[in-house]
């Protein structure tokens, strides 16, 4: 039996530890926001947090997520306020959208360690995040954005 | 670890092999006394000799690949950049969301082409970069002697070092489809002692 953190509320959940925490959140728990893409960390669809660090859920043990703080999109904000959120719906980013919750736990990882990202600094911490749409031009303009209102944010 | 399914088979070779080395700080000089990393029998020929055969796993991929020249890691037998952008990062961890625990976890996941992985998993630090990459045997010798660019580590680490490192010991273990470097890892321990041994003379 594991116990797990998953956005802020506790789990114990039976299964193999070497299951990929993808599985588990998908199936066991029901969080379906993070997405299967290539299942080899080729691609960052099932990007989700540990203790904040980005990790590719696919080929994470779930036993490594055990007494850890996992975040899945679902948990970015309780009200979809944060300013990724804001600018990603500003502007309208997603097409198909399969690897959008994917980029935006990139896009916050990169944030929480660069408020003001540069267009290199933004490919720096992007370009594992494969998108079959090509919106990266919308990705870079809603991270700049996303910087922007949290600048605002703290200047009020 | 269980095999779990995968849609694609693209390429990822990346690797490590974080082989740091020696210093000769207190190590005897030619001549001088007996410590337990000084030379035993001085023997310049010998020692040029052992290193010269050891080199060949300093530059094989699964040690050189996390020891570029660049900011970047490589991948593969060809040695080229890693995909995906990845860099080398303030830390040698990797930067932002693409940290190499994103994808490298504690173990190989089976599979070919899936990201490979040890206990520790990670690039030189910028400010020690211990380049291996497009060094000649000369170069690279006189690199592992010299402290500022070493690691620091004594004679005797660097021993211990390569004998039982795991991190050193996962380029003999680097999963599927991935080449071995030339010699065992015994045969480089070995090779790597006797070079201590004899002197640390370096190839001309």
């Amino acid at each position: 039996m594991l116990t797990l953190v998953v956005n802020g509320k506790r789990s114990s959940i039976d299964v193999d530890p070497d299951m990929p925490l993808l599985w588990v959140l998908r199936e066991h728990l029901g969080l379906t926001g993070t997405k299967y893409g290539c299942g080899m960390a080729q691609c960052g669809a099932c990007t989700v947090h540990l203790d904040g660090e980005a990790v590719r859920s696919c080929v994470t043990p779930v036993s490594r997520a055990a007494g850890k703080n996992v975040t899945t999109i679902e948990g970015l904000s309780a009200d979809l306020s944060h300013p990724l959120q804001r600018a990603w719906t500003e502007i309208d980013v997603p097409q198909c959208g399969y690897c959008q919750s994917g980029q935006l736990m990139a896009a916050a990882v990169l944030l929480r360690e660069n408020p003001h990202p540069s267009d290199a600094d933004i490919d720096d911490g992007m370009a594992g995040n494969i998108c079959r749409c090509g919106t990266y031009p919308r990705i870079r303009r809603a991270i700049h954005r996303a910087a922007a209102l949290m600048a605002e944010g703290k200047s009020r | 670890m269980k095999k779990y399914p995968a849609r694609k088979t693209l390429g990822v070779a990346c690797l490590f092999a974080a082989l740091v080395f020696v210093s000769f700080a207190g190590a005897a000089s030619p001549g001088g006394t007996a410590s337990p990393a000084a030379p035993s029998a001085h023997d310049d020929v010998g020692a040029r000799r052992a290193f010269t055969a050891a080199y060949g796993v300093f530059l094989h991929p699964r040690c050189m690949n996390c020891h570029p020249s660049g900011d970047r890691p490589l991948q593969g037998d060809d040695s080229h950049p890693h995909a995906q952008n990845v860099q080398r990062g303030p830390l040698g961890d990797g930067k932002y969301g693409m940290k190499c625990g994103a994808c490298h976890q504690k173990e190989n996941i089976p599979g070919p082409h899936r990201p490979p992985g040890a206990i520790v998993w990670r690039l030189p630090p910028p400010k020690m970069p211990m380049i291996f990459q497009g060094k000649s045997p000369h170069e690279l010798c006189e690199q592992l002697k010299d402290p500022a660019r070493n690691g620091g580590r004594t004679l005797q680490q660097i021993i211990e070092h390569v004998s039982t490192d795991k991190l050193v010991g996962w380029g003999w273990d680097p999963g599927e489809g991935r080449t071995l470097p030339p010699l065992s890892r015994e045969e480089f321990a070995r090779g790597i002692k006797q070079w201590v041994e004899k002197g640390a003379a370096c190839p001309e």
